[in-house]
């Protein structure tokens, strides 16, 4: 039971880093909470719906549930999701911060975004749930006792190749190297002649395109309803933060915690208050270590 | 007579709605800080007032029967506890994880609200929540309209106490941290007590316009605290004017008006198939509302009243 608790901890825990990914980016770099970004989670899994409306699902192939044609929906969907948070960025966030106002205040621009960008998912796909596939899987027993499904399986192989990816990137490309400078110290990078505009228009990219990816294969478990993303959103600001705002590792480590606490907690509590377990975590968290586990301190 | 018994009916909660906005505005805009978990707050107290005050049930803990004034006091005083805790925790840090953490009262409140049946009834709520000197009066417009003299009655108490404090030396410093935190601590005032009071203060003014909003509707549920509530109630605030308690009270006449008013209209123009579409419409021009307001008129209508120290000698 345990074990099996832990086991499917990780793979949610994958998808929640993921989507925390790109928030602990955000909060790093852009310095404020982007209550938007897990509409990206959203947008990104009814996108993708619509392209495989398109395609077709596709055979199920490799013991998975779907095939390619969903992968090559996931990338166009990212991708564009990746766009469409840069462009919030654009007539939202830009906007405010040019006209010089207080980091609260892209907060809660960021909870209007939300708001809108949800509901107009709901206006054209309505509250009804979809599925990419009606394909159903057996779970296959790894150790006694233990079952997974091989869709798990794909999407942790999935993260920890997003993952490198994205740390490869931030370690050796220029403008990921710019990123993490401008995480440490916004003004000191623009005195070195970074190019802002350019760094934070990859970050909202990258951040839009991770978070769709999480939710696409978030979609990919249960079904889509417009309500994925944001009721992941304490889950992932919980992991952003348990493992440290800023860090990619700490989100990694953050998301999967927060993933093996919720199901562990499923063992003791009622279902019901799935959600509770994301809060105390953050709780704690503020209360003990503000900067998160992998976090350094800062004045 | 429809129309007039509407027209109360919406008085009413606009009045309660006024409390709530200017309990925010006394967190936002004299404080500077983001509570995203308005809802919940509001919630705390309304559910608080119906489990003492509400006529016992076989079915539920709690409904004490308690006096009404009872209820409104615990209401308030419970709510002020839990936003202590939420506020000792998170004040310390930077804004955002204080909206975090409030954001996140807001869901566990409607958790509780949901899943803690034997105290909460569910998703059933809680019904037969007195109202007081309800014998007094024949049928509900006479109630309603005696309601609302009351609401109005409370409503200019809390405008005229918090507009007695705000202009104390205590919301002087109070807006002195809102600009200038390390000035207002080189001067010997701890931003971090002060803040934590605003906090809590506010949310004790939420806990009241819960368990007044329970106590005229009759009846609490989880759905009268949907987080929907909190984002409506930052609208009045910004379109009203944040750090102005006039501008909190008549952005909560014009954001509940643009919302009852879309309502209607989407209840006329869209046929009941397409339910789910046209409350998305009334959100959407709700957010929208708010982002445009942000981008172009960022002090809304009654924006705050710069106040200039009248021993100030030019």
């Amino acid at each position: 039971m345990i074990v099996q608790a832990i086991v499917d901890g990780i793979f949610t825990g994958a998808i929640v880093s993921l989507g925390a990914i790109g928030l602990s980016l955000t909060l790093q770099i852009m310095r404020f909470a982007n209550f938007a970004h897990a509409e990206f989670m959203t947008i990104g899994a009814y996108l993708a719906l619509a392209a495989v409306g398109l395609m077709g699902p596709g055979a199920p192939s490799l013991g998975l549930s779907f095939g390619w044609q969903l992968l090559v929906a996931a990338c166009l969907a990212a991708s564009l999701a990746g766009v469409l948070s840069w462009g919030l960025d654009l007539v939202v966030f830009r906007p405010l911060r040019r006209s010089g106002a207080a980091p609260l205040v892209l907060v809660f621009a960021a909870f209007g975004a939300a708001l809108v960008l949800r509901h107009v998912l709901v206006l054209i796909w309505g509250h009804d749930s979809y599925f990419y596939t009606r394909e159903l899987q057996l779970g296959v027993m790894i150790v006694p006792g233990v079952r997974v499904l091989p869709d798990q399986v794909f999407i942790l192989a999935l993260a920890i190749f997003l993952v490198t990816l994205l740390h490869l990137y931030l370690t050796h490309h220029r403008t990921g190297i710019a990123m993490r400078a401008m995480a440490e110290s916004p003004s000191l990078s623009q005195v070195c002649g970074i190019e802002v505009d350019r760094v934070m228009k990859t970050t909202w990219i990258i951040s839009g395109f991770m978070a769709a990816m999480a939710g696409v294969f978030s979609g990919l478990t249960p079904q889509l309803h417009p309500e994925l993303g944001s009721n992941m959103l304490l889950s992932i600001f919980a992991a952003a933060i348990f493992g440290g705002v800023g860090s990619l590792p700490g989100a990694v480590l953050g998301g999967l915690l927060v993933g093996i606490a919720e199901n562990l907690f499923l063992l003791v509590a009622d279902p019901g208050y799935k959600p509770a377990m994301p809060f105390l975590l953050l709780l704690g968290v503020l209360w003990l270590r503000p900067q998160g586990i992998l976090g350094e301190k800062t004045s | 007579m429809g129309l007039a018994s509407y027209l109360v009916f919406f008085a009413c909660v606009v009045l309660v709605l006024c409390i709530l906005t200017m309990g925010l505005n006394l967190q936002w805009g004299f404080t500077g800080l983001f509570n995203a978990g308005v809802a919940g707050f509001y919630a705390i107290g309304g559910y608080t007032h119906a489990i003492l005050t509400a006529a016992p049930s076989p079915q539920l803990m709690g409904n004490y029967g308690l006096p009404w004034l009872v209820g409104i006091i615990a209401a308030m005083l419970v709510t002020a506890v839990a936003a202590l805790v939420v506020g000792l925790i998170t004040i310390r840090l930077r804004g955002d994880y204080l909206a975090i953490a409030t954001f996140g009262i807001g869901i566990m409140i409607q958790l509780v609200s949901l899943n803690l049946e034997s105290w909460t009834g569910g998703s059933q709520g809680i019904t037969r929540i007195p109202k007081p000197l309800s014998t007094w009066f024949e049928g509900s417009l006479a109630y309603n309209l005696f309601y609302l003299v009351f609401m109005v009655v409370v409503v200019v108490l809390v405008y005229w106490a918090l507009e007695r404090i705000l202009s104390s030396p205590w919301g002087r410093v109070l807006r002195a941290i809102r600009e200038d935190e390390m000035a207002a601590s080189s001067l010997g005032k701890s931003p971090l007590s002060y803040r934590l009071q605003s906090f809590v203060l506010g949310s004790t003014l939420m806990g009241l316009a819960g368990a007044l909003y329970v106590t005229f509707i009759g009846f609490v549920s989880p759905f009268d605290f949907l987080p929907i509530l909190t984002f409506q109630v930052w609208a009045m605030l910004i379109v009203g004017g944040s750090g102005n308690n006039r501008g909190a009270m008549l952005g909560a006449l014009v954001v509940w008006s643009i919302w009852a008013a879309s309502g209607v209209a989407v209840s006329k123009w869209v046929p009941p198939s397409h339910a789910a579409q046209g409350a998305a419409i009334q959100v959407i021009l709700i957010g929208l509302t708010l982002v445009l307001m942000l981008l172009f008129k960022p002090r809304g209508l009654l924006g705050e009243r710069a106040v200039v120290s009248r021993h100030l000698v030019y």
